[in-house]
Order: structure tokens, then C-alpha cells, then sequence
């Protein structure tokens, strides 16, 4: 019996040790529900403790919404304010409760005062202004183009800003010196730092350089069982950017890599979850709004608002999801603002929709002979 | 009162000290005077010292010293020379091989190039102990088991930090000098390359890693449930009727209906030990220069389970209309 009692004091103390030095430790019971075939580990984890209540308090900080007012006919917006670049042709009803949503969502303390100079509201000195004007562009942009990532839910702005001018998390371009070899000791390669953005790891802590703004795919795993002659593979040092956007994408999510992938081969899409489509799509989206809508309005910022390259914040995953898979749940906000759909007059949905991704995997799986 | 059995020694020898064999001509003389610690004692022999380092023992602790400046003065640069932030992140911090650029090539001092040197002065250290350790041995007249068994590990981490790096081509495949980031290098290597579980002498690694702890416990428990019969003295034990060895061999023959002997669970336990990084190194140095995705390989040779298709498509392969996004 004695060994026993050695055995378990030893036993704890080693847990009692680590769960003083170490973050990030949840009490049981855990919940998991099984999403890919059994014995792979492809399972949802919901803490009931932890994640609903995140989600709850989300959704307590939503401002009220007044009801959607009908489209009376009558001059529009454009024709009684002047300087009305975006939202023009709403009735001026309805242009006046966009204004005042984004007041609630953006500025709930300043208020119009955020952006207008309210001696002259048609003013747009003010930069907020035209940043301002230029997010509801990219908003009208994500529910028009991006369906194959937002669904039918889509976004507005307060998706990301949730009552603060400048969303909590978004990310700057990475300090040149922490990749720079200048000097004769203490080169880096921009990476190990304990960096919360890729989840308290060693690897790059800007892996949204590259990946969210610049490049197309991120994909690093060989795609043939042998190594083709004369091919250069991917780096490890490559490897370990993918992997850190990955664990981005897992925290800012607050799922695990089971929610999209089968862990026994990460790359495989036809052992993958439907998931991993949407976040694909929402890869190609972040890269995508970086590069057309956000990295541009650097050049209107004050200083005070541009990173160590010059550059303003850019958004990532975290930025809409803020540790929820759905962002706010899946709260269809979008649908009371039409006029943030899309551009006013009909737009052609260029990317792929839902119903073709549908389509393309039905098509699939019928010529799936196995 | 309760006594604990299991963890100290219960019967310690204290008298003269013990100064060893008398040294060969030509050789260093052992540093120290024995001191007796009672403590020490518990765990292990209670005379500390003398310990005889030797011309390569000296040789091997000066380039260990070297290595380990280089890796620890470039970690707290890193840092911009901040003490506490030295501490503070120091499981992060890493001396990082050069970049893929550089291939084979000398990089930069401070791009690789101090990784290179570290490497080599760490690479002196261990060989030059290793010498020690063969040479120790013959002194004494000893077989040299301890060293093959030490050679069986500096294999592995040759393949890892020298011998797959050319065969890559690039310094840059090997690994870092750093607490996380060595961790984190194992983990993207394996994704990289389709998933290590799939590569057979990573599997026959696994398995005499398991088996090796599976033995050190059989055999650590079975001296430990004899030694109240004096199973520490093998010796004499080993021919006669009755006494603890025979008790032991009787108690895994009646378990399990075959046993070892007092000769051969030790060559079952060197031969696994052995084995691991011996096979590992092995898994290590086909991976990528061979094989390219160790999945992909397993499907081609049927190692892989089939699992239903979940009807998932890469989304990259689909026409995009517009060609964009």
C-alpha cells in the first residue's frame, strides 16, 4: 500500500507544479462532441463554464437595434446631404439609422463626433471619415464577394469594432529588426518570443505578413509520397509560418485542429471537415481585404495609429472572431442593414457562394467510388 | 516506525575512502580528495570523488563550455542583453541554424554562422567525452558497452544536426539550440513531411523507447521486490537455490512462463536502449531525402487504415470564376 501513497504524492506534486507554472488549465468536466469518424479524435471541446459565457457576455454588449424603417419613396441621401460618397441612394430614413448604428458601434461616447466635424457634417477632413467611408466599401465587399466565407449571416462593422473605434485585435507588420542580422550576436529570424498571437509558441509571431497580406496559398506539406528529383522543398522555417498561423486561427477561434483537419494527415482535404473550406475562404478573404482595403489606409492615418513599418493595423481571424467560431454567434446583424449587403444597384457575385461549394462537393461525392 | 524500502538505501558503508586502481603511466591524476556525504549516500555510493578527467576530459568540458556560451551569449542578445527578460523568456530564446537561403554554404556570423560554431564546438565535446568514456573503460579493463551505447544517441543527433542537413543540402533543415523551439522544429518537421507515426523506424523507435522503459521497470521492480533476500549482491545470487535471483527468475517464469537471466535482461535492456535512437536516427535521416510524405508512402504500401471520404474538396482546385480570390 505504501507505494501507492509514493506514487501519488509524487503524481501530484509533478500536477501541482505545472499547473502553478504553466497558463491556460480548465477543470473537468469537459464536453466534446464527436465530428469525423471515430477513434480519429475529430471532436468539438466546449467548456460549459468557460465558452458560453464568453459568448453570452459577447452578445450583452450589443447595442439595440431599431427596427428596419420601410424605403419610402422620396429623395435619397445623396440629394439632400452633401459629400455622401457611400450609401447615397438610401432613403434618408434609412441613412440617418446606418449613421446611427455606426455611431453606437463605433463611437458610443463621441458619437457622430468620431468621424464628422459637426459644424459641417459634409466635412471629411477628419480621417476617421474617410477611413470610415472606405469600411463600409470593404463591409458591402465581405457580404457581396465573400459569401463563401460569411455565409448568409455577413458582417457589419460592429462584427469587429464592438463599441471601440479601433478594434481590439488586429496586428501590425512586424518590426524589420526582429528579423534584420544586423549587428554580431542575437539574430532571431522574427520568432522565439512567448507571442499570444500564435498561442504562447516559439515560432514566427508575424506570420500575418505573409500570409494574410501578401502570398496565395500557405500550403507546405508534400504532396507526393516521395520527393520529386530536382524540386526544392519547403523549409521548416516555412513549415513553422503555416503552423503559427494555424495556431492563431485555432485560439482566435477557440477550436482545435480537429475542427478542421484530421490530424493524421493535416493536409488531406478529403479527410477534412466542411470547416476547412470556410476557413480556407476566409484565408483567401483576410489576405485579400489586407491588401485592397486596409493595408491602402495606411497613408491616411496620424502617426499615432502606424505600427513600426508605417503601416496602420490589419485585420486577422481574431479580429471578427474574438474566440468564437461563429463571430457573435452567428447573430444575424447583417440582415437589418440591406444597404451593407452590398453596393446599391445589384452586384454580380464574382467568388464562389455557398450553394457552389454544395454543388461542387455533391458532384464529388457522387463520382467517389468508394 | 515506518521505514520506506523503496526509494533510498537502506544500508550505507562508511570507512576509508576509496582512491581506485593505481592510474597508468602517462595518465592525468584524479582531482579531489573523497569526502563522504551521508546524503548522497541515500541515493547512490556515500564517497564523492576523486573523479579523473584526463587530457580529453579537459578538452571535452572547454568546447562544452565554448557551445554553450555561443548559445546562451547569442539567447540573452536576442533579448537586447536584459537580464530579467533572459530568464524570464529563456524557454523561448534560440540560437537558430541559418536560414534556406545559405544552403551548405558559411553563412553570416550572426545568421547561422554562430549556430555552425556552436554545433561544432558542442559536436567536439560529445566525441572528445566519448573518447573519455571508451578510454576510461579499457583502463579499468572494462568492456566498451557504455560507449557504443553513447555512440547509439550521437548518431541520432548527428542525422539531425549534420549528416540529413547535407543530404538536404541546407543547414537550414537542422535543428535549434533552444528549449521550445527544438519542440517546436519536432512538431512542424513532422507535419511537414506527412506525419512521422508513418514512418517504420520512427515506429520501431517508439517501440524499443516503450520496451526499454517496459524493461527498466520489470527489472527495477524485480530487484527491488528481491532485495529484502539481497538481490543487490547478483553474484553470488545467480548460483544458488532459493536466493533472491532464483526467487525473481521463478516469479517471471510462473507470470509469463519464460524469464531472463542475470547475463541476459541486461543485453535485453542495452539492446533496446540501443535500438531507439539507433532506428530513430534512421526514420530521421530517410525523411525528406526518401520519403517526402510519410502518409502518402504508408497508402502506397497499405500501412494506412482507410477512413471514410468526407466528401471535403480543396477549394484551390475548384474553377473560380472571375479567376480572382
Amino acid at each position: 500500500m505504501k507505494i501507492v501513497f509514493w506514487f501519488g504524492g509524487v503524481a501530484a506534486l509533478i500536477l501541482t507544479g505545472f499547473m502553478l507554472f504553466t497558463a491556460g488549465w480548465e477543470r473537468p468536466p469537459i464536453e466534446s462532441a464527436q465530428t469525423g469518424f471515430r477513434g480519429t479524435g475529430m471532436v468539438e471541446i466546449n467548456n460549459p463554464r468557460v465558452d458560453p459565457p464568453r459568448l453570452e457576455a459577447q452578445l450583452a454588449q450589443v447595442p439595440d437595434m431599431s427596427p428596419l424603417p420601410p424605403d419610402t419613396p422620396g429623395p435619397s441621401a445623396g440629394d439632400i446631404y452633401q459629400n455622401v460618397q457611400v450609401l447615397g441612394d438610401l432613403s434618408v430614413v434609412r441613412f440617418n439609422r446606418v449613421m446611427q448604428s455606426m455611431a453606437s458601434w463605433i463611437y458610443p461616447e463621441q458619437g457622430c463626433a468620431g468621424c464628422h466635424n459637426l459644424n459641417n457634417l459634409a466635412d471629411d477632413s477628419k480621417y476617421q471619415y474617410r477611413v470610415a467611408r472606405r469600411m463600409i466599401q470593404m463591409t458591402q465587399t465581405v457580404n457581396s464577394q465573400w459569401a463563401s466565407h460569411v455565409g448568409a449571416t455577413g458582417v457589419t462593422c460592429y462584427t469587429c469594432h464592438r463599441g471601440q473605434a479601433v478594434p481590439q485585435y488586429t496586428w501590425f507588420n512586424a518590426d524589420p529588426a526582429n528579423t534584420a542580422a544586423d549587428g554580431l550576436t542575437g539574430w532571431r529570424n522574427g520568432q522565439n518570443r512567448a507571442t499570444e498571437q500564435v498561442g504562447l509558441t516559439s515560432m514566427p509571431e508575424d506570420p500575418f505578413t505573409e500570409q494574410l497580406e501578401d502570398s496565395g496559398q500557405i500550403r507546405v506539406i508534400g504532396d507526393t509520397a516521395l520527393p520529386m528529383p530536382g524540386e526544392v522543398g519547403t523549409s521548416i522555417q516555412t513549415t513553422e509560418q503555416t503552423y503559427a498561423l494555424m495556431m492563431h486561427m485555432s485560439t482566435s477561434l477557440n477550436v482545435t485542429c480537429t475542427y478542421c483537419h484530421n490530424s493524421r494527415n493535416f493536409g488531406s482535404w478529403d479527410q477534412s471537415t466542411p470547416q476547412r473550406v470556410t476557413s480556407w475562404y476566409g484565408i483567401q478573404m483576410a489576405q485579400n481585404l489586407n491588401t485592397e482595403y486596409v493595408a491602402p489606409l495606411s497613408s491616411e492615418l496620424p502617426p499615432h495609429r502606424l505600427g513600426p513599418t508605417g503601416e496602420g493595423q490589419k485585420i486577422n481571424c481574431e479580429t471578427c472572431h474574438q474566440g468564437v467560431n461563429k463571430p457573435l454567434g452567428g447573430l444575424q446583424m447583417a440582415e437589418q442593414y440591406p444597404s451593407l449587403l452590398g453596393p446599391s444597384g445589384g452586384t454580380q457575385v464574382s467568388s464562389l457562394s455557398d450553394q457552389d461549394v454544395e454543388a461542387a462537393l455533391a458532384a464529388v461525392e457522387l463520382s467517389d467510388t468508394e | 516506525m515506518i521505514e520506506n524500502t523503496n526509494i533510498f538505501t537502506r544500508a550505507q558503508v562508511h570507512g576509508p575512502a576509496d582512491y581506485g586502481t593505481p592510474l597508468a603511466k602517462g595518465d592525468f591524476d584524479r582531482i579531489g580528495t573523497p569526502i563522504k556525504s551521508y546524503w548522497m549516500g541515500k541515493i547512490g555510493d556515500a564517497q564523492i570523488g576523486p573523479i579523473y578527467l584526463g587530457a580529453f576530459g579537459i578538452a571535452s568540458l572547454l568546447c562544452g563550455f565554448i557551445a554553450i556560451q555561443i548559445i546562451g551569449l547569442n539567447m540573452w542578445a536576442s533579448v537586447g542583453w536584459d537580464p530579467i527578460e533572459f530568464v524570464r523568456q529563456l524557454p523561448w530564446l534560440a540560437l537558430e541554424p541559418p536560414p534556406p537561403e545559405y544552403g551548405l554554404s558559411l553563412p553570416p556570423l550572426n545568421e547561422g554562422g554562430w549556430w555552425l560554431m556552436a554545433g561544432f564546438f558542442l559536436t567536439a565535446s560529445i566525441f572528445l567525452w566519448w573518447i573519455r568514456v571508451y578510454r576510461r573503460a579499457r583502463a579499468h579493463g572494462l568492456g566498451t558497452h557504455v560507449a557504443w551505447a553513447f555512440m547509439a544517441a550521437i548518431w541520432l543527433y548527428l542525422v539531425l544536426g549534420f549528416i540529413r542537413p547535407i543530404a538536404m543540402g541546407s543547414w537550414s533543415e537542422a535543428v535549434p539550440f533552444g528549449i521550445f523551439p527544438h519542440l517546436d522544429w519536432t512538431a512542424a518537421f513532422s507535419i511537414r513531411y506527412g506525419n512521422l507515426f508513418y514512418n517504420p523506424f520512427h515506429m520501431l523507435s517508439i517501440a524499443f523507447l516503450y520496451g526499454s522503459v517496459l524493461l527498466f521497470a520489470m527489472h527495477g521492480g524485480t530487484v527491488m521486490a528481491t532485495s529484502r533476500f539481497g538481490a543487490e549482491r547478483e553474484i553470488e545470487q545467480a548460483f544458488d537455490r532459493g536466493t533472491a535471483f532464483e526467487r525473481g527468475a521463478l516469479f517471471w517464469r510462473w507470470t509469463m512462463g519464460f524469464c531472463a537471466n542475470a547475463e541476459s535482461i541486461h543485453r535485453w535492456a542495452w539492446w533496446f536502449a540501443v535500438l531507439t535512437p539507433l532506428t530513430g536516427g534512421i526514420g530521421i535521416l530517410l525523411t525528406g531525402t526518401v520519403v517526402e510524405n510519410w502518409y502518402l508512402w504508408g497508402i502506397q504500401h497499405g500501412l494506412v487504415p482507410p477512413y471514410p471520404n468526407s466528401g471535403v474538396v480543396d477549394p484551390a482546385s475548384l474553377p473560380v470564376p472571375g479567376g480572382g480570390q
